[in-house]
């Protein structure tokens, strides 16, 4: 057998070549990805840098429609920026704090949920106590409580430049408990199995334990988790930048695009919230049947 | 067939009655509410014109904002003073008398340390009863212009406010909470019926009125609900839930005139928007550069030729703006066709008067902005960082609300802000004495010339007319060599208004239930 016949047998690697869902899903994924990554080499303008930018080009509707101007394809915005850089850009910007916000929720979640499934006792039902009275809120309105509170902390010179740093922090709280529950029940489950009791029994201690052999265990279910979790957090911070709670005009990502472009609603600019909010909703859609198929894949019983 | 006609009679009772039962009444809307009803409480637009429909001043100014006599009939210059002769028969929505003790005792409660109307109560020494119905204002030598000064110091019930206890004005920064605060008794042609700040306001027809019959206004009761969402302001008035928006985006007023029912007055507001630039201190508090590039004036030049007024005009205010070179619109007294035009854009003069003042690199600088006062603030402010930067000024935007905005200026804390300014007496004294004398209250730019600051003190008690208007057009001269702003436009008020009302728009933005008439 090649090497990738073997590849191609590998389970998850088959359910994903015979799930074309799957497969295109991936694909505008890693494609919308790659674009906002590389959005400095594709985008045909830095709408960051003001002096690329002229009031005179401000307002102007996409290419094909009249009065539209070939080197802007999507329009420009009420300041004059190209629509399309700016939603590369901003793209970036929100996929960059929804990785980040996923990453601190899942170490922060991770970590109490194994510690909380392998020490239980007290520290479990503490720690497990706190994640459900911080389900029962939901989720958004504790994100703008964080977000809020960490703004009024920072002096007012300060703001904007930690705005998406205090939007990551805000998200990334939120998220822990689905993480902290998800480990939690499969440390449960691994250590209670022969090859913890063996570790146990020759001494080692318990955080190695938990470091060494549990964790890489309960990484599967937390996987999916937190690539659901990826385009849960892309939409907080865009609803949190709707409410001009969150990322600042002057580096917008798509949710402050979209709330900048939904002033001109009334005024017939349709563009520039549409680009924006269809962006979104790609991105987010891709992100979130990708990890429906994870967890399908992933989950044996589904199988 | 019984049964039509039936309907048809009761149809022609009903239209036969409709005039004698039906209210007019007059729902509006606009950003924010007045913030207190305490008449000398707070010196805000929104406020005065809010009180203005309930309360009322010696003299006051129509429409067109020409002097009018409202609880004064006439008044005559003397030498020390102004006399007043009140009218008389005028009664409180209480049923007390206005007479001159109430003037008396209104003055008295303007100038008290909690009022936000001392700087124009002041110009009046003192105040002499002459007899019910006569008061003399003496002031501190002759005051050409005090009718001017006086439209918005609204008279008060001696006998109201000390049953009440608010014989002083609510202190508006302590968040003091008094009768006044809530309760109103003016002379008015509305009473308050019911007041829920920031929800809804209700005011009725004052039958007892002394104009009643004198003025084309026939509105019986008007609810005002504040909308702070501007795309929201709009819906409302799209879907007939208010007759009249103050304050639509300008964005959206060519749809409001397009719609059927509806549409929309302009007029050249009195205000003007512009940038100070602070040439006071020996270090800029936010540059990377040593020492204050402002001090030169050709820096400042430079910033007046890099900022495109006309293109603010075009794309960011819609049209409705008048660009221009003063930072006093016309109808005031001072602004002059030779003065008013705005600097040229010019950015390659402007990038070399940058190198010719030592910053051919140029610096970086921060702009204080608010983005919740005057028309599109945060937008021109981002439309003038792209502009600076293309002549080399890397200027980072701040922009904050109005409340935390205002006392940074005041406080004289900013190197490069965004101000506007109103003028309510239509006097270029006004503007000179606040923005423009060295030690003008709301002068942040630290401008401080000997012939401005002469003329801000000799046109109080210059009382040639000629003379006096030579003096200020003279002072506006030097001002527009020196340049210690950045004028930007003049705004241009817009109101939404449905086709169901008439309503007269105003160049100061309060709107005169007075004067409006339902269809």
């Amino acid at each position: 057998m090649t090497r990738w016949e073997r590849f191609k047998d590998n389970d998850i690697v088959w359910s994903f070549l015979s799930s074309p869902g799957a497969m295109i899903a991936a694909a505008i994924t890693v494609i919308s990805i790659l674009a906002c990554l590389f959005a400095p080499l594709i985008a045909p303008f830095d709408p960051f840098d003001p002096s690329q930018i002229s009031l005179w080009d401000g307002k102007l509707p996409p290419a094909w429609s009249d009065g539209g101007q070939p080197q802007y394809l999507l329009g420009t915005d009420n300041q004059g920026r190209d629509m399309l850089s700016t939603i590369l850009y901003g793209g970036r910007l929100s996929i960059l704090v929804g990785l980040a916000a996923v990453c601190l929720g899942m170490v922060l979640g991770v970590t109490l949920g194994v510690i909380s499934g392998y020490v239980g006792g007290v520290t479990d039902a503490v720690i497990m106590r706190i994640a459900d009275v911080q389900l029962t809120i939901p989720g958004i309105l504790l994100a703008i409580l964080i977000n809020g509170v960490g703004r009024a902390f920072l002096p007012l010179e300060l703001r904007q430049e930690f705005a998406v740093y205090v939007v990551i922090i805000a998200i990334g709280l939120t998220d822990w408990p689905q993480f902290a529950r998800v480990a939690r029940g499969a440390t449960m489950v691994e250590a209670n199995k022969e090859y913890v009791q063996a570790a146990r029994i020759i001494g080692l201690p318990a955080w190695l334990i938990m470091i060494r052999h549990v964790l890489p265990n309960t990484l599967r279910p937390v996987l999916v988790i937190a690539t659901i979790g990826l385009a849960l957090a892309i939409i907080a911070e865009a609803t949190l930048s709707f409410l001009g709670q969150g990322i600042p005009p002057t580096t917008p990502s798509l949710g402050t695009l979209i709330r900048v472009g939904n002033e001109y609603l009334f005024s017939g600019l349709w563009w520039i919230t549409f680009f924006p909010a269809i962006a979104l909703v790609v991105l987010v859609f891709a992100v979130n049947l990708l990890g429906d198929w994870m967890r399908d894949a992933l989950n044996p019983k589904l199988r | 067939m019984q049964f039509t006609k039936l309907l048809a009679v009761s149809a022609m009772a009903l239209t036969v009655a409709s005039p004698a039962l039906a209210e007019n009444v007059l729902r509006w809307t606009s950003q924010g509410d007045a913030l207190t009803m305490d008449p000398h409480s707070q010196n805000e637009g929104p406020t005065i014109a809010m009180n203005g429909q309930i309360y009322e001043s010696l003299v006051t100014r129509d429409a067109d904002l020409n002097l009018q006599p409202e609880l004064a009939e006439s008044w005559e210059a003397g030498p020390d003073g102004w006399t007043f002769k009140l009218r008389q028969g005028v009664k409180f929505h209480d049923g007390s008398e206005f007479n001159a003790e109430d003037v008396a005792f209104s003055f008295e409660r303007a100038k008290h340390e909690a009022s936000d109307y001392k700087e124009q109560a002041k110009n009046v020494t003192s105040v002499e009863i002459i007899d019910d119905y006569t008061v003399k204002l003496t002031t501190d030598g002759p005051n050409p212009i005090l009718p001017n000064q006086l439209t918005s110091i609204y008279m008060m019930d001696k006998g109201w406010s000390e049953a009440n206890n608010v014989v002083a004005p609510q202190d508006f920064k302590a968040k003091e909470e008094t009768y006044a605060v809530r309760n109103a008794n003016g002379t008015g042609p509305f009473t308050l019926v019911s007041r829920a700040p920031d929800e809804l306001t209700v005011l009725a027809r004052n039958g007892d009125w002394w104009g009643e019959g004198m003025f084309p206004g026939n509105i019986d009761k008007i609810e005002y609900r504040p909308i702070t969402n501007a795309a929201t302001r709009v819906a409302a008035l799209l879907s007939g839930e208010v007759d009249f928006v103050l304050d639509p985006p300008l964005q959206d007023v060519k749809r409001i005139e397009g719609s059927d029912g509806l549409g929309v007055k302009t007029v050249a507001q009195i205000r003007s928007i512009f940038f100070g630039m602070d040439q006071g201190v020996d270090k800029l508090r936010s540059s990377n550069v040593d020492g204050n590039p402002f001090k030169d004036v050709r820096v400042r030049e430079a910033f007046n030729l890099a900022i495109d007024k006309d293109a603010i005009q075009r794309v960011v205010m819609e049209g409705l703006s008048f660009p221009t070179g003063m930072i006093t619109p016309p109808g005031v007294l001072g602004n002059t066709p030779e003065n008013d035009p705005a600097y040229a854009y010019d950015p390659e003069r402007a990038k070399a008067l940058l190198a010719e003042a030592g910053y051919p690199e140029g610096f970086s600088i921060q702009l204080d902005c608010p983005n919740n006062r005057y028309n599109n603030d945060e937008k021109i402010c981002q439309a003038a960082v792209a502009m600076l930067a293309r002549v080399g000024v890397e200027v980072n935007l701040d922009a904050i609300p109005k409340a935390q905005h205002f006392p940074k200026i005041q406080k004289r804390e900013s190197d490069f802000y965004m101000l506007g300014w109103g003028v309510p007496t239509l006097d270029s004294h006004y503007v000179f004495s606040y923005l423009l004398d060295g030690e003008g209250s709301w002068n942040a730019t630290g401008y401080n010339n000997a012939l401005v600051n002469e003329t801000t003190d000799a046109i109080t008690t210059e009382i040639d007319i000629a003379k006096r208007t030579q003096m200020i057009e003279d002072a506006w001269t030097q001002i527009k060599a020196d340049m210690p702003y950045v004028p930007i436009h003049h705004q241009v008020l817009a109101w939404g208004i449905s086709d169901k009302v008439d309503i007269p728009i105003s160049a100061d933005d309060a709107f005169r239930p007075r004067f409006a008439v339902m269809k």
